[in-house]
């Protein structure tokens, strides 16, 4: 017979401490496992993600349903263990009495919340489960006002999640500076202004005197009288370990429950893991010292010899974008010595604390990348004496070693720690890697290393090119999907030199693993090969995007986006109120203006979609192709015709470049712009082709972005007349048709070919660039079309309907 | 006790494609995969209801339209890193028409009732 274990949180420390034992022995107990939360298991630092929006909760679970059932552990979710009754052993909850050999007490803690008046208003929140999270971000809104209580590492992970959701944050902090029990105040102060550049507000020294409101907040009131307006109210100044139920059962607890270096309590059959607990005086409230104990606890229960020793913390912040280190004591003091290094320009600010030669303290900002080093000497006690003239410059450094990317992780010993979350040495991966794990996701899922918050990702991926040298795939080379082994770059190479025409033949000229590819490769393949065999391939819509697929752009409730085309932003009282009147027939809920000089119709339902194209058609609208790989817009100035600086008519040019390049599929999207003056109102300087007209003539420039990067162009030429402006670009662009890797813009695509070799082909050779042309105009022979006439036609209709409709049949 | 009706012609749907179906509790999706098998799984995605049949089918699973999780044809199940499943209904192609269990249907509009 099993021995019955009964384990009380389902929280971050009993999740690990299962993993241990079910691995140690699956057999030797029958685990119950009750959580007060109604859900099992979750990565809790992860909330932060979730709270910004970069994260879904089901991104997040640490164990599922078959997790549980596979390790057959009863699972008692959102049920609370109220009673322990040690003389009978048995717990008491909701359901009943039951009984176990052996306890397991995890409950982790509670948020504390200043006794102020008005903290039990609605609106105010603490920030621990996932209920809360979900609290924060249904009250947040664009524009509406929260106010977090608490700068430390929760707080300030709250206000960032929030203002990412569009809200205007204020931060109160009681102390002079963010972090303190993290930062000094030089760290701190850092902080701060970066917070405040993202325009998070941060007062200091603030004393919260009263939270006002009268059923629901409206705002927090300081000791000096400032008053903050608020939607809501995140208190986050503290927890406090949850050891009532423990105490009330006669178990020893100070601030938290009483633990042995084997992780039992003062009954002997009774363990506890977890921010409950306290060892050694100290309760912690970071999960790599709860890992610690999770592995001694499972170890302890499967009658094997372990102890834990405490542990030294560091800590980092999990705002995108801010880079922060903390650990070990960096106050100042007695026989403390420190090196500082400052780089104003570059925001970084490095600090470490020694004495009698050994690091004690660390506190690093804006370049965190020697953060593990530097922690592993502290942890060490090693002695510094002889690399101390160089030490706060990092590894790379130390011992008069060249400067070299690489060198830092190559300088770690193998005990250093990389993954603070999960306590990964750089021992274990390497020795995972010699095992067989030879890429990120295989050293994740061995070792655990990078698998929590993820911020040592980079350092993960060094130990692996360390380790593997050449055999490392660097990020650059990856192959197209996991369907085969070759890059985009050899695909397309392979698909012109071995005429490959379909997409069966390039899967198997290719050896394509497996039989109809997946939804990376097949819109790749789909347009290497309609832009090099524009005659003989046939486009396969089965292999598009939906957006592509259905000529619109997929919206999050699954109706779609209608923009019709309006050539250099030019329109008419006809086309306007064809537009309007489509959007009253087909009650279209948003009807707004966008960047690209045009008119959306957003929410439109699927079905509706052929007859609204039909609809706009016939006021002579086509295409916008908002939702393509291919031409978007030309976004024009008013130029001559109107304007007292125009030099030539731009305009006229960017509806002549619209109408030339409409309807051809590229890479990626390309949008261009044609300005009437190097004033440059229509912000052709950061376009994938954008052009400024100027006295004498047209200056080209090509490979701009202002997308996810900013950009501005390169010149690529400047010529007297539109003629020859449009023939250089149309060649341009077939030429980075024809070349550039599926999903690369221009300026990432000239970004590895160069401007040289662009200039040399499009420019300098006119008889290539020549050749060039003819191709793009061969393949608009058939590409340039309206796919909204084609799909309003009677025999594409039906697939925008449902093949049937069983809401009655089946209801009888 | 299976109760098998008639929905429509396979050639309706385009090999590596979907049409959906409308019900009282919301659309079944109906795929076809390049091998010619048919298979009736809800539309809506579990992550945040993406609708499925407008996903890109490849293999004998589709990928959802909104942010890719991937959906197994013969379990319903989400592949690869994601949690989650759609329920998946019994379909038999006949002669070139495509014929769904009703019974299992009605079964579905009363758990969503
Ligand atoms: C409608 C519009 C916003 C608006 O209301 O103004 C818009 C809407 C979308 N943009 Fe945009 N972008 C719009 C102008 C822009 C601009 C400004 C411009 O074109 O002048 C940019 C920056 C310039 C650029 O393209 O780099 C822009 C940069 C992006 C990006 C980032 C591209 C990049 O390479 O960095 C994406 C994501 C992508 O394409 O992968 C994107 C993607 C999207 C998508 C398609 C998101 C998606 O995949 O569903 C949005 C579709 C909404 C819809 O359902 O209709 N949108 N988008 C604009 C349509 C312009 C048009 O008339 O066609
Ligand atoms: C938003 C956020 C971000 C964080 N970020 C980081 C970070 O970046 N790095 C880091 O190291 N740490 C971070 N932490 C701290 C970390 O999450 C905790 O240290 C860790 O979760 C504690 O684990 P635990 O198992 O002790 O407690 P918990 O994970 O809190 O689990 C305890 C569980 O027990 C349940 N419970 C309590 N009483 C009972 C009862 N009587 N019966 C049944 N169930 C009960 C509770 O509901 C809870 O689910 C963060 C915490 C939060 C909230
Ligand atoms: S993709 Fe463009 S339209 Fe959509 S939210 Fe982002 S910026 Fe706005
Ligand atoms: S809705 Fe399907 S993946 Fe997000």
């Amino acid at each position: 017979m099993a021995e019955k274990l009964v384990v009380i949180g389902a929280g971050m420390a009993s999740g690990r401490m299962l993993e241990h034992l079910c691995e140690g022995d699956p057999d030797r107990y029958s685990v119950t496992l009750f959580g007060e939360e109604p859900r099992g298991n979750y990565n809790r630092i992860m909330l932060s993600p979730v709270l910004s929006g970069e994260k879904t909760y089901e991104e997040i679970v640490t164990h599922d349903a078959d997790w549980y059932a596979a390790n057959r552990v009863d699972c008692r979710f959102g049920e609370a263990v109220t009673r322990i009754d040690r003389d009978r052993k048995v717990v008491v909850s909701a359901s009943g009495e039951t009984p176990y050999d052996k306890l397991l007490i995890a409950t982790g803690s509670s948020p504390f919340v200043i006794p102020v008046p008005g903290s039990k208003l609605d609106g105010v929140v603490t920030y621990r489960d996932l209920d809360d999270t979900n609290a924060m971000i249904a009250a947040a809104g664009s524009g509406r006002k929260a106010v977090v209580i608490g700068g430390g590492l929760l707080g300030l992970e709250a206000a960032a999640g929030l203002q990412a959701r569009g809200m205007d944050v204020t931060v109160l902090h009681l102390m002079g500076h963010l972090m303190e029990r993290q930062l000094d105040e030089a760290a701190g102060y850092l902080l701060k202004a970066e917070l405040e550049r993202r325009a998070i507000r941060v007062h200091v020294l603030a004393n919260t005197h009263e939270i006002q409101g009268k059923d629901r907040v409206t705002g927090v009131r300081l000791d000096d009288g400032t008053v903050y307006p608020a939607d809501i109210v995140v208190m986050a100044v503290g927890i406090r370990p949850n050891v009532e139920l423990a105490k009330s059962a006669g178990l020893a607890c100070g601030r938290g429950l009483h633990v042995d270096d084997a992780m039992v309590t003062s009954d002997a059959d009774i363990l506890a893991v977890g921010e409950c607990v306290e060892h050694g005086g100290t309760c912690y409230g970071l999960v790599a010292p709860l890992y610690d104990m999770a592995r001694v606890a499972a170890q302890t229960l499967l009658g094997q010899d372990a102890a834990y020793r405490g542990s030294i913390t560091s800590t980092k912040l999990k705002v995108t974008g801010i880079d922060l280190f903390s650990g070990g004591d960096f106050s100042d003091g007695e026989g403390r010595e420190e090196i500082v290094y400052r780089d104003p320009g570059a925001g970084v600010y490095k600090r470490l604390v020694l004495v009698q030669n050994r690091i004690v303290g660390i506190v690093l900002y804006g370049d965190t990348a020697d953060g593990g080093w530097f922690f592993g000497l502290l942890k060490d006690g090693t002695d510094i004496s002889d690399m101390r003239d160089t030490l706060i410059f990092g590894p790379a450094y130390a011992g008069g070693s060249p400067l070299d990317p690489m060198a830092a992780v190559a300088a770690l010993p193998d005990d250093a720690e990389i993954c603070g979350c999960n306590g990964v040495c750089k021992g274990t991966i390497v020795q995972a890697i010699g095992a067989g794990a030879t890429d990120l996701d295989a050293v994740r899922t061995v070792t655990k290393a990078s698998g929590s918050c993820g911020t040592c990702t980079g350092l993960v991926e060094q130990v692996l090119a360390l380790t593997l040298g050449d055999a490392f795939q660097a990020p650059a080379a990856r192959p197209v999907c996991g369907c085969t082994d070759l890059t985009h770059e050899e695909v397309r190479r392979l698909i012109k030199s071995q005429d490959l025409k379909t997409m069966p033949a390039v899967m198997q000229a290719c050896g394509w693993k497996t039989s109809c590819g997946c939804h990376i490769c097949r819109p790749a393949l789909n347009y290497y090969l309609l832009s090099d065999w524009p005659l003989e391939y046939r486009d396969d819509p089965q292999s598009r995007f939906v957006n592509e697929r259905h000529h619109a752009n997929i919206q999050k409730d699954g109706t779609f986006s209608v923009v019709p085309r309006m050539w250099g932003g030019i329109t008419t009282p006809d086309e306007l109120r064809a537009i309007a009147d489509a959007a009253d027939k087909y009650s279209v809920p948003t009807v707004k203006v966008t960047g690209g000089q045009r008119i959306d119709l957003l929410g439109v339902r699927k079905e509706d979609l052929p007859g609204m194209w039909a609809d706009l058609n016939a006021a002579g609208l086509v295409s916008g192709h908002a939702y393509a790989k291919g031409l978007r817009t030309v976004k024009t100035c008013v130029g001559t015709d109107h304007c007292r600086f125009g030099t030539q008519d731009s305009t006229g040019l960017g509806i002549k470049i619209e109408r030339r390049l409409w309807g051809s599929w590229t890479p990626h999207k390309v949008k261009m712009a044609v300005s009437g003056c190097p004033r440059n109102c229509a912000e052709a300087t950061c376009k994938d082709v954008g052009v400024i007209c100027v006295d004498s003539g047209f200056e080209i420039g090509v490979a701009g972005a202002a997308g996810m990067d900013v950009k501005a162009t390169e010149p690529l030429a400047k010529v007297a007349t539109e003629e020859e402006a449009m023939e250089l670009i149309v060649a341009f662009v077939q030429l980075y048709r024809e070349n550039a890797k599926y999903l690369d813009r221009p300026y990432k695509w000239v970004a590895k070919v160069g401007m040289d070799w662009v200039r040399e082909r499009v420019v300098e050779d006119a008889e290539n660039r020549a050749d060039l042309v003819r191709r793009f105009d061969l393949s608009q022979s058939v590409y340039q079309k309206d796919p909204w006439a084609e799909h309003a036609a009677p025999r594409m209709r039906p697939s925008y309907r449902p093949l049937a409709d069983l809401t009655l049949e089946a209801a009888e | 006790m299976s109760e098998w009706i008639d929905i429509g012609e396979m050639d309706a749907i385009p090999r590596r494609g979907a049409r959906v179906v409308k019900t009282a509790a919301g659309c079944v999706a109906i795929f076809r995969t390049e091998a010619d098998e048919v298979f009736a799984l809800d539309d809506r995605c579990p992550h945040k209801g993406g609708p499925l049949s407008d996903g890109i089918v490849h293999g004998k699973s589709v990928t959802c339209p909104l942010h890719n999780w991937v959906f197994d044809f013969d379990t319903g199940r989400c592949t690869g890193p994601d949690e989650g499943a759609v329920a998946v209904y019994p379909v038999r192609v006949e002669n070139g028409r495509i014929l769904i269990d009703a019974a299992r249907l009605r079964a579905r509009i009363g758990e969503a009732a």
